[in-house]
C-alpha cells in the first residue's frame, strides 16, 4: 500500500470534500471539510481493500491567528498494509466543533475527550463528551495558544524571602 | 454481532445511583488505593462483588506536559518526555527525538542508532521487571517483587554508568546521543546478559506453574482480538490476543529491521496470556540486547550524533580552534535549531504499547505543538470492557496486567 | 535487643520521658503506602532488596492513612491531586510527619506551570525535603534518617522544629 494508492480511493469516492493534499517525509495527510472527515474515517476502515481498523492517534491543534483557527489530526493505521495516513479537519470559533469518531472507532472516546478537555473542540456525536484530565470545575482549555502557561516566580537565593512571604504554606 | 462496545465516564455512574434509580452499589477505588499503580481513580458499580460497570477517572497527575514543551526549545523539552512514562524515560526519549529528526530530516550515526536499540530494550527489560514485580505484589505473592528489582538495579547501574542517572537520563538527544558510551559499557552490559536469561527462569519457575497464580490469571480479563483493536488496545495486551502487531516489525526504526527476533503472540487474550506474552517479550529483548552488544564491539569507536552543525553542537575540542563551530555552538544553546514547517508523526514500541508523537513545526525554535500518543491511556478505555461480570479481586489483576503509568496517562 | 547490652545486668535505665517516648516513635515509623509518579519507583527501589528499608524499621507500609505515622509524598502534586493528598494527611493520627521527597513534590521540580502545585507545602506542612529528580534510594534513606533524629530531638511540649533540606553536596552554596 502507497500514498497515491490511498489518495486515488479517497479522490474516487470523496473528491469534493478533499480540501487540501500533502506529503511530508513521506507522510501523506488529507485536510477534508467535516462531512467528508467522517465519510473518508469510514471509507478507510470498512473497504476490504485498505482496511484502515485502528485508529492510532487523534489530537486537536490551535493554529492562533489561522483560518480556521483549530485542527483536528487523526492518524489511522492499517495493520495489513503497514501503512499510515493522516485526516485532517478544520474548525473554528466561536464553537468549534467536529464530527465524532467515536462510534466507528471507541478508542477514539478518550482521545477525543482529551481534546475537549484541553482545547475545547466539542466533537458532535460523541456519546459523553465531559472533561478527562482536569477537574469539572476547570475554567478555560490551557492548551490554546491565549491561555497562559501558568508558571510561578522561582525562588533563588536573592529573592526567596519575597517570595516565601507571600506563598500559602499549608498548616497543621 | 456483539453488544456495541462502550466505555462509561464516572459520571454516567454516579448519577443514577445518587438520583436512587439503581439496585445496584456504588464503590470508590482510589485514587489513593495500594493496586492502582499510582493515582487513578475507578468508580465501580457492584451487584454483591460482581463488577456491573467500571469507570476510570484519571488525571489526578496532569502534569501539562504538552503545554510546558511549547515553551521550551526542542532541545531543551527532552527532559520532559523522561517524565511521562517514568518506567521506560529512554523510549519517551527515543519517540520524541525520532519525531523531531523526522522533522528535521537528519541522519544519525551507526554507533549512536545501536546504542539507541540497546538502551532502550534495556528499558524494556528494566519496565518489565517493574510490572512484573508489582502485578505478583498485588496477587500476594511477595517473593517475585524482590527478586524483580534485584535485577532492575543491575539495568539501573548500566543507565548510570551511561548517563549518570539511574531514571531520568535524558540520554537520546537530537540528532544522535548526549554523549558517547563509556570504556566499560560492553562489559558490563554482557556481565548482565550473562545471568539475565537464568533470572527469567527463576520468575517463570516461581510463577508460570504456580497453582494460585493459574487460579487468579487464566481466563481473566478476556478480550477478542476485534475489540481489542477497536479499543485501541496495543502493545503485549494487543499480541496478547493473537494478534502480532509491533512496530519494530511493522514500521521499524532505528534499524530494527536488522535485528532478528520474534514476536510473541498469545492465544485467548486473558491474564494469564499478557503475563506469558511480556515474559517472552523480555526473553527476545535478551536476544536484540545480544546482538546491539556484538555490532557495538565490532563497529568500534565512532561519531555519535549527527555531523550536521545546525542540529547538534560540535565537538568541546573544535569550539577552541575553530570561529565556526563556536558560533554553532553559540547559536544552538541561545536560539536553538528551526526545523522547517510542517508537522511529523512517529510512533514506536514503547514497552507498553505504541507510543506516538506529533510534533508541529512553525518554522521558529520551540515546538507549536507536541501531542503524544500514550499507550496507558488508551489501553485503559478497555479496562470497563474486561472487566464486566468479574469480581473486585479479579480488577486488581486486571489493572496490573494492563500495566498503566499514570504519569503516562494523564501526561 | 539494643537496650539489654546497654543496661547490662543491672535491670535498671533511667532516662526521660521524651526519649523514650522518641525512640519508640522513631523505630516503629510506619509510612503510609501512597506513590504518586516517578519518585514512587524509586521509593520501591528503596523498599526492594538492594536497598532495604526495613534495616530501620520501615518495612511496613500501610494501605490506610489511619495506620500511617509518616507520608512521604513522593512525586509531583497536581491541582487535581492536592485536595486528595489534603485528606489523606487529615486522616493520619497525631503524630504524623511528612517528607518531600523529590523537587516536584519540594518545589514543583522542572513543572512550572498551570497543573502542579508548586511545592507541596502549599498543600500540608513538610518536615523534611529531598532534593533530587529523582532522589537516589540513598537519598531518600538519608532523608528517613534526618527525620528519625529529629524527631529525637522533639519536646514533650509538641513544639515542632523548622523543615531540614537535604539537597545533593554538589548543589549546596557555601
Amino acid at each position: 500500500m502507497d500514498n497515491q494508492t490511498v489518495l486515488a480511493a479517497l479522490r474516487a469516492q470523496l473528491g469534493k470534500e478533499i480540501l487540501a493534499v500533502s506529503e511530508f517525509r513521506g507522510d501523506l495527510s488529507v485536510t477534508l471539510t467535516p462531512a467528508g472527515y467522517l465519510a473518508a474515517a469510514q471509507l478507510l476502515r470498512d473497504d476490504p481493500e485498505l482496511a484502515y481498523t485502528f485508529l492510532e492517534n487523534l489530537c486537536g491543534v490551535d493554529y492562533l491567528g489561522r483560518k480556521p483557527r483549530f485542527e483536528v489530526v487523526a492518524h489511522l493505521t492499517s495493520m495489513r498494509h503497514r501503512h499510515r495516513v493522516c485526516l485532517k479537519v478544520g474548525c473554528d470559533e466561536p464553537n468549534p466543533a467536529v464530527p465524532s469518531l467515536t462510534p466507528l472507532f471507541p478508542t477514539a472516546n478518550y482521545q477525543e475527550r482529551e481534546t475537549f478537555d484541553l482545547l475545547g473542540i466539542t466533537f458532535t456525536g460523541h456519546p459523553s463528551l465531559t472533561r478527562i484530565l482536569l477537574p469539572d470545575d476547570w475554567i478555560g482549555h490551557p492548551l490554546r495558544k491565549d491561555h497562559p502557561l501558568g508558571d510561578e516566580e522561582i525562588a533563588f537565593s536573592f529573592n526567596q524571602d519575597r517570595i516565601y512571604a507571600r506563598k500559602p504554606f499549608a498548616r497543621e | 454481532m456483539a453488544e456495541p462496545i462502550t466505555v462509561p465516564t464516572p459520571q454516567q455512574i454516579i448519577e443514577p445511583a445518587l438520583a436512587g434509580r439503581t439496585e445496584t452499589m456504588v464503590l470508590n477505588m482510589g485514587p489513593h488505593h495500594p493496586s492502582t499503580h499510582g493515582v487513578l481513580r475507578l468508580v465501580l458499580e457492584l451487584d454483591g462483588e460482581v463488577v456491573v460497570n467500571v469507570a476510570p477517572d484519571v488525571g489526578y497527575l496532569h502534569t501539562g506536559i504538552e503545554k510546558t514543551m511549547e515553551s521550551k526549545t526542542y532541545q531543551k523539552a527532552v527532559v520532559l518526555t523522561d517524565r511521562m512514562d517514568y518506567l521506560a524515560p529512554l523510549s519517551n526519549n527515543l519517540c520524541y527525538a525520532l519525531a523531531v529528526e523526522k522533522l528535521l530530516d537528519v541522519e544519525i550515526p551507526e554507533r549512536a542508532q545501536i546504542a539507541r536499540v540497546l538502551l532502550t530494550e534495556l528499558q524494556r527489560l528494566s519496565s518489565h521487571l517493574v510490572w512484573l514485580g508489582t502485578h505478583a505484589l498485588d496477587l500476594a505473592a511477595m517473593s517475585v517483587f524482590l527478586y524483580a528489582f534485584r535485577e532492575r538495579e543491575q539495568i539501573l547501574d548500566i543507565f548510570e554508568l551511561v548517563s549518570g542517572a539511574r531514571m531520568m537520563t535524558s540520554y537520546f538527544r537530537i540528532g544522535g546521543l548526549a554523549y558517547d558510551l563509556p570504556a566499560d559499557f560492553i562489559p558490563t552490559v554482557e556481565q548482565f546478559l550473562a545471568i539475565m536469561p537464568s533470572r527469567i527462569d527463576e520468575y517463570e519457575d516461581l510463577l508460570t506453574a504456580n497453582p494460585l497464580w493459574l487460579e487468579r490469571t487464566v481466563g481473566v480479563g478476556v478480550i477478542d482480538a476485534q475489540s481489542a483493536i477497536a479499543l485501541g488496545l496495543t502493545g503485549a495486551n494487543l499480541r496478547a490476543t493473537g494478534v502480532a502487531y509491533d512496530v519494530r516489525k511493522a514500521m521499524p526504526y532505528s534499524g530494527y529491521e536488522t535485528y532478528s527476533f520474534e514476536i510473541p503472540i498469545g492465544k485467548n487474550g486473558d491474564i494469564y496470556d499478557r503475563y506469558r506474552v511480556r515474559i517472552a517479550e523480555m526473553r527476545q529483548s535478551v536476544k536484540i540486547v545480544q546482538q546491539a552488544t556484538e555490532r557495538l564491539r565490532e563497529l568500534g569507536p565512532g561519531p555519535v550524533v549527527t555531523p550536521n552543525r545546525k542540529v547538534a553542537p560540535p565537538p568541546k575540542r573544535e569550539i577552541t580552534e575553530s570561529m565556526e563551530s563556536l558560533i554553532h555552538h553559540f547559536k544552538l544553546w541561545t536560539e536553538g535549531f528551526k526545523p522547517p514547517r510542517g508537522d511529523a508523526y512517529v510512533s514506536i514500541e514503547s514497552p507498553r504499547g505504541i507510543l506516538g508523537c506529533y510534533v508541529v513545526s512553525d518554522g521558529s525554535p520551540k515546538p507549536w505543538r507536541v501531542h503524544f500518543r500514550a499507550p496507558s491511556f488508551i489501553n485503559l478505555q478497555s479496562l470497563a470492557h474486561m472487566a464486566k461480570g468479574r469480581l473486585v479481586a479479579d480488577l486488581v489483576a486486571l489493572i496490573a496486567s494492563l500495566d498503566p503509568v499514570l504519569g503516562e496517562v494523564d501526561r | 535487643m539494643g537496650i539489654e547490652e546497654k543496661a547490662g545486668n543491672l535491670g535498671i535505665v533511667t532516662t526521660t520521658l521524651e526519649t523514650v517516648v522518641n525512640w519508640g516513635r522513631t523505630n516503629a515509623m510506619w509510612p503510609l503506602l501512597f506513590g504518586l509518579a516517578c519518585c514512587a519507583i524509586e521509593m520501591m527501589g528503596a523498599q526492594a532488596s538492594n536497598y532495604d528499608l526495613s534495616r530501620f524499621g520501615m518495612e511496613l507500609n500501610r494501605a490506610s492513612p489511619r495506620q500511617a505515622d509518616l507520608m512521604i509524598v513522593a512525586g509531583r502534586v497536581s491541582r487535581k491531586m492536592a485536595p486528595v493528598v489534603r485528606r489523606l494527611y487529615d486522616q493520619m493520627p497525631e503524630p504524623k510527619w511528612v517528607i518531600a521527597m523529590g523537587d516536584c513534590a519540594a518545589c514543583g521540580g522542572i513543572f512550572n506551570n498551570y497543573a502542579i502545585v508548586q511545592g507541596v507545602d502549599e498543600v500540608v506542612p513538610v518536615d523534611v525535603y529531598v532534593a533530587g529528580c529523582p532522589p537516589r534510594p540513598e537519598a531518600l534513606i538519608d532523608g528517613i534518617m534526618m527525620l528519625h533524629q529529629k524527631v529525637m530531638r522533639e519536646k514533650i511540649n509538641g513544639k515542632k522544629e523548622a523543615p531540614i533540606r537535604i539537597e545533593h553536596p554538589l548543589m549546596q552554596v557555601k
